[in-house]
C-alpha cells in the first residue's frame, strides 16, 4: 500500500517507562473509584494494580493506591489530572526503588497435594510472614505478604507444590520513619 | 421552624441566588416538577429550545459572549445523552456550564426504567464534576458547589442529576452566603521570582513572540486590556490562537494574525523561528504544534496557565507560570514598568531584525487568493461581512470547517467575548444554537453565525427556537454544497477521492427561512453581495442568508497534519509561482 498523505501527527520518540505507586486520598462518595480509574483508562494510562479501601470513617476519607508505568511526562500528568478531581484531597508519587518507602502486597495461596507437597509449600512461603488460615487432609490456605515481583516469583514456583489458586490485592504503600506525607 | 421547600423550590432558590436570568431547557417527564415550578419564579426566563443539544449550544453562546455560566435543564434518558455533545464541546473549550437534568425517581435507579440512563456516568469523562442528588438535604449545597466548580479555575461544564422523587420531598432552605474562599482546585500562587525570570528572559530576546489562546479571555475583560498594554510596553508581535481571537486588535501591526493548521504564514513562521516563545492561556494543542519534534525548536518557552496539568503535557516548556492570566499579566507589566520603564525604547534595537524578517514573511500575503467577478468567493463574502458590520459591535459564532478557518482568518475583532467558535471539540452544528444563546445574552446586538451548508444541516431546528423569542439572529452560510473541508482533505491528500462529501441534496434555504417564519436572501454573484449583506443587517427578523460561493475554493494556508510550521501550503498565486520556478507547491 503507498503511504497515505494523510499523515495524522505522528507519535514523538519513545521515552523510558518508569513504575511508580500513586497514592491518592479521597472522598469516600459514589462514583469516586469509576472517576479515578476513569481518569486512567479515558487517556490512556496504565494500571497494573490497584487497592482502596476508606481509612478514616469519620473524616470519610479512602486510601486509594495504584502501581502504574509511564514516561515521566505522563506521570507528572496523572498526578496533576488527579489532582483536578474535584474528591481528591492529596496525591502522592513513589517510585518503586525508592527506599524510604514500604511497598506490600497480600496473597492468598490455595494448595491441593500430599502432606509432603504441602510441607514444602509452607517451607518456601515461610520468608514472607506465612499464616495457614486453613488447612483439610487434602488442602491448605496460607496467606503471605511480600513485594509484588516476589508474589509474581512465589506463585510460578509453587505450581510445583500444588498451587491451584491465587488471590492478591495489589500493592499499598507507607513512608518510612515518623513523617508522613502532607 | 423554617419554611420546608421541595427539591424543584430549591432548584430555583439556588438559581435566584447564583442570578441566573436565562435557563435552555427542554422539559420531560423526569423534569416536570421543576417545569411545574417555573411560573412561581419571574426573575427566570425559559428558553425552549428544539433539540437537548441545542439548549447546550445556546447556554455555551451565552456564557462566552457574556462572561457568566450557561444553565441548562434537561430530562433524563434521551435529554440527558443528546446534551452530552454540547457538555464535551464546553469541556474541550474550557466553557462554564451548569446542566441540571432529571431522573427517574431514586427507587427505579437501576432497573432499566423508562428513559433512565446512567447519566453521571456518561458525563463523568466530558464534565469537571457531577453529582447524582440521593438525599433532598444535599440538593442546594450541591447546586452551589456545580456553580464554584464551574466558573473556578479553568472553567468547564458540570451536571446535577436530580431523581424525579427527590424533586418532590421538602426540606429547608439554609441562607446563601457567596464564599470568597476557592474550592482548593485554583490555582494562583505563582511567585515574583518567576516573574522577574521572564523578564529577563525577555530583556535578553533577540526574537521574542507572545502566543495568546482563550485563557485570556476567559480570565475576563480586564486581562485583554492589560495585554494590550502588555504588548504596547515590549513591542513584542503577537499572534493568536482561534479561540483567542478578540483578546488583541486583529488590525493592529503587531498583531500576526492566527497561528496553526491554517494560521498566517508570517505567525507560523515566527513561532518556528523565535528563540523565546511566552504562551499565555494556551494549550499547544495539535492544530497549533504540528509536529511536536520539530516545534518550535530554538526557543525558550514559558507558559501561563491556570491549569497545572495543561503545562508540559505536549510541549515540554523552560518556565511554567502558574495562575490567572489576569494577574500574572499585571505583575509583569509592573515588574517591567519598575525595573526596565523605557524596554521598548530600549528593546526596540534588539528586536529590530525580528521584525524586519516577519515584515519579508508578511509580503507572501498568505491570506492572497485569487478572486473573481462571476463567482463569490467564500474569503471574499467574509471581507465583505467584516467591512460591512465592523462599525457595529458584532457577535460572530460559526460551525466548524472551511467557512470557520476563513472567519478566523478574514474577520478581525477587536474585543474579547466577540468570537465563539467550537475549537476543540469541533462540533458541526455549534453556531446557530451558540448564536440564539449570544443574542439572548445581547438582545441590541448585532449577531450573525458564519456558516457551512453542511454544518448548519445539524442544528437547523433552533431557527423555530430564534423565531419564537424574535432573535434577530442572522445565518451566514457559505454555501458551496460540499463538506469542504473532507472535500479539501480529499482533493490535497487523499487523491482526489471525493468520498461521501458532496451533499446531493440540500433544502432551498430561502424558502427553508420562510418555512421557518424568518427572512430568506440569496445572493449569487460578487455584485449584488454587498447590497443583500446590508439587507440581512437591515433586517430586524431572524435571517438565513444562503451564500453561493465558488464549489471548489480551498483554504489556504495549511499545515499539513504531521508537517512542521515551516512546511506550510500556500493558496495558489503562491503555486503557481513556485511551478514556474520548479520547486512545487511544498515551502520548505
Amino acid at each position: 500500500m503507498t503511504k497515505s498523505k494523510s499523515a495524522y501527527s505522528v507519535a514523538g520518540k519513545k521515552e523510558k517507562l518508569d513504575t511508580h505507586i500513586i497514592v491518592v486520598w479521597v472522598d469516600n462518595e459514589a462514583g469516586v473509584l469509576a472517576r479515578v480509574v476513569g481518569l486512567f483508562s479515558g487517556r490512556g494510562y496504565n494500571i497494573e494494580s490497584l487497592a482502596v479501601a476508606e481509612i478514616d470513617s469519620k473524616l470519610n476519607i479512602s486510601r486509594i493506591t495504584i502501581v502504574t508505568t509511564g514516561t515521566p511526562q505522563v506521570i507528572d500528568q496523572i498526578k496533576l489530572q488527579l489532582k483536578k478531581l474535584v474528591p481528591v484531597h492529596k496525591v502522592a508519587d513513589f517510585k518503586r526503588e525508592d527506599k524510604q518507602v514500604i511497598f506490600k502486597e497480600m496473597a492468598l495461596f490455595k494448595f491441593v497435594g500430599n502432606n509432603n507437597k504441602r510441607g514444602k509449600a509452607l517451607n518456601a512461603c515461610k520468608k514472607y510472614n506465612a499464616v495457614i488460615l486453613d488447612k483439610t487432609n487434602k488442602s491448605c490456605v496460607i496467606q503471605i505478604t511480600a513485594l509484588r515481583r516476589e508474589i509474581d516469583k512465589m506463585s510460578k514456583n509453587l505450581k510445583k507444590f500444588g498451587l491451584i489458586s491465587v488471590s492478591r490485592t495489589g500493592a499499598v504503600a507507607m513512608t518510612r520513619g515518623a513523617e508522613t506525607f502532607k | 421552624m423554617p419554611k420546608l421547600l421541595s427539591g424543584a423550590e430549591i432548584v430555583f432558590k439556588c438559581l435566584e441566588d447564583q442570578n441566573v436570568e436565562y435557563i435552555f431547557g427542554y422539559p420531560g417527564g423526569a423534569v416536570l416538577p421543576i417545569y411545574d415550578e417555573l411560573k412561581n419564579h419571574s426573575s427566570i426566563k425559559h428558553i425552549l429550545v428544539r433539540h437537548e443539544q441545542g439548549a447546550g449550544h445556546a447556554a455555551e453562546g451565552y456564557a462566552r459572549s457574556s462572561g457568566k455560566p450557561g444553565v441548562v435543564l434537561v430530562t433524563s434518558g434521551p435529554g440527558a445523552t443528546n446534551v452530552v455533545t454540547a457538555l464535551t464541546d464546553a469541556y474541550m473549550d474550557s466553557v462554564p456550564l451548569v446542566c441540571i437534568s432529571g431522573q427517574v425517581p431514586t427507587h427505579l435507579i437501576g432497573t432499566d426504567a423508562f428513559q433512565e440512563c446512567d447519566t453521571t456516568g456518561i458525563t463523568r469523562p466530558c464534565t469537571k464534576h457531577n453529582w447524582l442528588v440521593k438525599d433532598i438535604r444535599d440538593l442546594s449545597k450541591i447546586i452551589h458547589k456545580a456553580f464554584e466548580v464551574a466558573t473556578t479555575g479553568r472553567p468547564g461544564p458540570v451536571l446535577v442529576d436530580i431523581p424525579k422523587d427527590i424533586q418532590f420531598q421538602k426540606t429547608d432552605y439554609p441562607k446563601f452566603k457567596k464564599k470568597n474562599k476557592l474550592n482548593g482546585k485554583v490555582h494562583n500562587h505563582f511567585s515574583q521570582k518567576e516573574i522577574d525570570e521572564l523578564v529577563k528572559l525577555m530583556s535578553k530576546s533577540k526574537k521574542p513572540i507572545f502566543y495568546t489562546g482563550g485563557g485570556v479571555i476567559n480570565s475576563g475583560p480586564k486581562a485583554s486590556e492589560l495585554l494590550r498594554e502588555l504588548v504596547a510596553v515590549t513591542g513584542f508581535p503577537i499572534t493568536s490562537t482561534l479561540q483567542g481571537l478578540g483578546c488583541f486588535p486583529g488590525d493592529d501591526n503587531n498583531f500576526l494574525g492566527m497561528l496553526g493548521m491554517h494560521g498566517t504564514y508570517e505567525a507560523n513562521n515566527a513561532m518556528h523561528d523565535c528563540d523565546l516563545m511566552i504562551n499565555i492561556g494556551a494549550r499547544f494543542d495539535d492544530r497549533i504544534t504540528g509536529k511536536i519534534d520539530e516545534f518550535s525548536p530554538k526557543s525558550k518557552k514559558v507558559h501561563i496557565d491556570i491549569d497545572p496539568s495543561s503545562i508540559n503535557k505536549n510541549v515540554k516548556v523552560d518556565l511554567p507560570i502558574v495562575g490567572d492570566v489576569q494577574s500574572v499579566i499585571s505583575s509583569i507589566i509592573k515588574t517591567i514598568k519598575k525595573t526596565k520603564p523605557n524596554f521598548v525604547k530600549s528593546n526596540k534595537q534588539q528586536i529590530s531584525k525580528w521584525w524586519e524578517q516577519i515584515g519579508k514573511w508578511r509580503e507572501k500575503k498568505s491570506l492572497d487568493y485569487i478572486n473573481s467577478n462571476e463567482t463569490i468567493k467564500p474569503q471574499y463574502a467574509v471581507q465583505r461581512l467584516y467591512e460591512l458590520t465592523k462599525n457595529k459591535d458584532t457577535f460572530i459564532t460559526t460551525e466548524v470547517g472551511q467557512h470557520q478557518m476563513w472567519a478566523a482568518q478574514h474577520y478581525k475583532f477587536d474585543k474579547p467575548n466577540r468570537w465563539m467558535t467550537s475549537g476543540g471539540l469541533g462540533t458541526m452544528g455549534y453556531g446557530l444554537p451558540a448564536a440564539v444563546g449570544v443574542q439572548i445574552a445581547h438582545p441590541k446586538k448585532l449577531v450573525v453565525d458564519i456558516a457551512g451548508e453542511a454544518s448548519v444541516l445539524m442544528t437547523i431546528q433552533e431557527m423555530s427556537t430564534a423565531v419564537q423569542y424574535n432573535l434577530p439572529i442572522k445565518i451566514f452560510i457559505l454555501n458551496n454544497e460540499y463538506m469542504g473541508m473532507v472535500r479539501q482533505w480529499q482533493e490535497l491528500l487523499h487523491e482526489k477521492n471525493y468520498s461521501e462529501s458532496y451533499t446531493a441534496a440540500l433544502p432551498d434555504f430561502v424558502k427553508l427561512a420562510e418555512a421557518y417564519g424568518c427572512v430568506g436572501i440569496r445572493a449569487k454573484t460578487p455584485d449584488e453581495l454587498d447590497d443583500k449583506i446590508i439587507e440581512m443587517i437591515n433586517t430586524d427578523r431572524p435571517v438565513i442568508f444562503d451564500c453561493l460561493v465558488d464549489k471548489q475554493e480551498n483554504c489556504f494556508p495549511m499545515i499539513p497534519s504531521g508537517k512542521p510550521h515551516n512546511q506550510m501550503l500556500l493558496g495558489p498565486k503562491d503555486q503557481e509561482q513556485n511551478k514556474i520556478t520548479g520547486k512545487g507547491k511544498t515551502l520548505v
